[in-house]
């Protein structure tokens, strides 16, 4: 085939994301400089730096900073620890196998507002709730968990969400592993830690990293999970870094300010993804 | 001893199964029951179904408008994206270039790119066409966010085709279009189905712009869930009748594309 049409064949896909990404990005960079408030068209002018001044001095931002971290770490490391121990448990054959794999999986495909209505409705309830019929039980104190630990509450509906996905991943990356390799280990008589440690855990390693650097960037954008549940609140208990923004653009209308926030937001992805991709890439050569 | 271990491994399996099932179990237990019911304590596990509540979701809600939506938006975009990637990937796989991967990194790359911090630009421009709460918007934004994903898979399930059979269609003076008609497509159609699969299953429960682009016209079912997170009144037994459609069948295309999913989620990193 001539140059020009494989040229051709590709130029779509290329142009459009190429669009996609370059028109949005340069409109939020330009508008960052920018007094652009949707209610005040007409005080729209040169701003300069202040537009970041203001997000980045916003004491709120402080603690959504925090909440972030803490969302995508805590997230991450429940979600890497559940799934690979399931996952490791999950090599024994036995019968029925196959169901439990799919009962496993399944939170996954669970749309992001389904999962959090159900959490907050059906467990999370101070009066109706499972939790609450659980603690009666046993005669513990009932728990408003989305105004006493809001946080937490939304790390407990995306953990239940994103182990599913860890689980999936090492699964997969386990299928690929030398069988002879174990067995020469054991009749050495080496135990389950050291052929986990010297085995199992080296084999795993790239599916490890993919999986961190994949929820990290998932994570850092959470917001229907909040939107639905607490709002944010209370107070700015639970405001990521992602609601933070949408607040400055959507309830308050400040442009400027929001795309300042967007571009911040944009940097920190950026750092982790650029990880990301050198990860990938390296696969790629192999 | 060591049939005890297999045995008390096989039962935790099974308690981790049943444990990580029990909310959907539960979802869709409650939307058969009274409002009454879904709110008794102690919980009901046994009881008398009802199906009124599916039928007073389509009543007040317009169940049916939303999922229609949901179908237009996601399958729209998906064959979009798809008609855009075919004969791209194509190209990459058989005539790679000295960018091809680059420019493969490079798709991957805008994948990365927050949606929060492209939201004002976004909603202004979506405003400006006319477009804010139309399903054209949803379907163009779901195509460009799938493309890269799709682009991957295609690529990877391209490259497993041995260029031989390509060589020898060629010898025989295929031109590029039949070539891509009648070999690469029918050999590879179970992946380009899969990939196209996957992105239906992402488009599906896209929350972020479906929830800040539409409003009564063109909402997907994401965003009518949404709206039940009113406090006023408790509507569990209606939630769950109107959540468990919206999730039941993307859970069951969930089961059958979980190899793309891996695959397309890792970029190929994992396989």
């Amino acid at each position: 085939m001539k140059f020009s049409v494989s040229k051709a064949l590709q130029a779509p896909s290329v142009i459009l994301l190429l669009l996609w990404m370059i028109v949005p990005l340069s409109m939020t960079i330009y508008f960052s400089f920018m007094r652009y408030h949707l209610l005040y068209p007409e005080r729209f002018g040169f701003n300069g730096l202040s537009n970041y001044n203001f997000f980045l001095t916003d004491p709120a931002l402080f603690s959504a900073v925090i909440n972030s971290i803490t969302l995508v770490g805590s997230i991450i490391v429940i979600s890497v620890i559940l799934g690979l121990s399931i996952a490791l448990l999950l090599q024994e054959t036995f019968r029925g196998r196959g169901i439990v794999r799919v009962l496993l999986i399944s939170p996954f495909f669970i749309m992001p507002t389904v999962n959090a209505l159900i959490w907050k409705n059906m467990f999370m309830n101070p009066v109706y709730g499972l939790f609450a019929f659980v603690s009666g039980i046993f005669g513990w104190p009932v728990v408003d968990f989305l105004s006493d630990f809001p946080l937490l509450s939304i790390i407990i509906m995306l953990s239940w969400q994103w182990t599913p996905f860890a689980l999936l991943i090492f699964m997969t990356s386990l299928q690929s592993m030398d069988t002879e390799q174990v067995e020469a280990a054991e009749l050495e008589g080496a135990g389950f830690w050291s052929k986990f440690r010297y085995l199992t855990l080296p084999h795993l390693g790239r599916a490890i990293g993919v999986v961190v650097m994949i929820q990290a960037i998932f994570h850092l954008s959470i917001f229907a999970e909040i939107f639905v549940t607490t709002g944010g609140g209370p107070g700015y208990d639970s405001t990521n870094t992602t609601f933070l923004i949408f607040t400055q653009a959507l309830l308050q209308f400040d442009v400027g300010v929001a795309s300042a926030g967007g571009v911040f937001a944009i940097v920190v992805a950026n750092i982790i993804a650029y990880f990301l991709i050198k990860t990938v890439a390296k696969g790629m050569t192999k | 001893m060591k049939k005890i271990k297999h045995q008390s491994r096989v039962l935790a399996c099974w308690v981790l199964a049943i444990f990580f099932f029990f909310p959907i179990f539960w979802m869709v237990l409650t939307s058969f029951k009274t409002e009454l019911q879904a709110i008794s304590i102690p919980p009901l596990f046994i009881f008398e179904p009802t199906f009124e509540n599916f039928s007073i979701v389509q009543e007040r809600s317009d169940y049916f408008k939303y999922a229609t939506n949901s179908l237009i938006t996601s399958f729209g975009a998906t064959i979009f994206a798809l008609i855009i990637a075919v004969p791209s990937a194509y190209s990459m796989a058989f005539f790679p270039g000295k960018y091809t991967k680059d420019i493969l990194l490079w798709m991957l790359s805008t994948k990365m790119l927050p949606a929060v911090g492209v939201l004002m630009p976004i909603y202004l421009l979506a405003d400006a066409a006319g477009l804010l709460d139309t399903k054209t918007v949803l379907i163009i934004i779901f195509a460009m966010m799938n493309l890269p994903i799709i682009m991957w898979l295609l690529f990877s399930y391209f490259k497993e085709i041995p260029s031989e059979i390509l060589e020898a269609s060629r010898m025989d003076g295929c031109s590029t279009f039949d070539e891509l008609r009648h070999i690469v497509l029918p050999l590879s159609w179970g992946g380009v189905a899969s990939a196209g699969l996957l992105s239906v299953v992402l488009c599906w429960n896209e929350a972020f712009w479906a929830i800040n682009l539409t409003a009564g016209d063109a909402g997907t079912l994401t965003a009518l869930i949404a709206s039940y997170s009113s406090p006023e009144g408790l509507f569990w037994a209606k939630l769950s009748a109107a959540s468990t459609l919206a999730c039941a069948p993307i859970v069951v295309f969930g089961w059958f594309c979980q190899k793309q999913l891996v695959q397309g989620l890792t970029f190929g990193a994992v396989k």
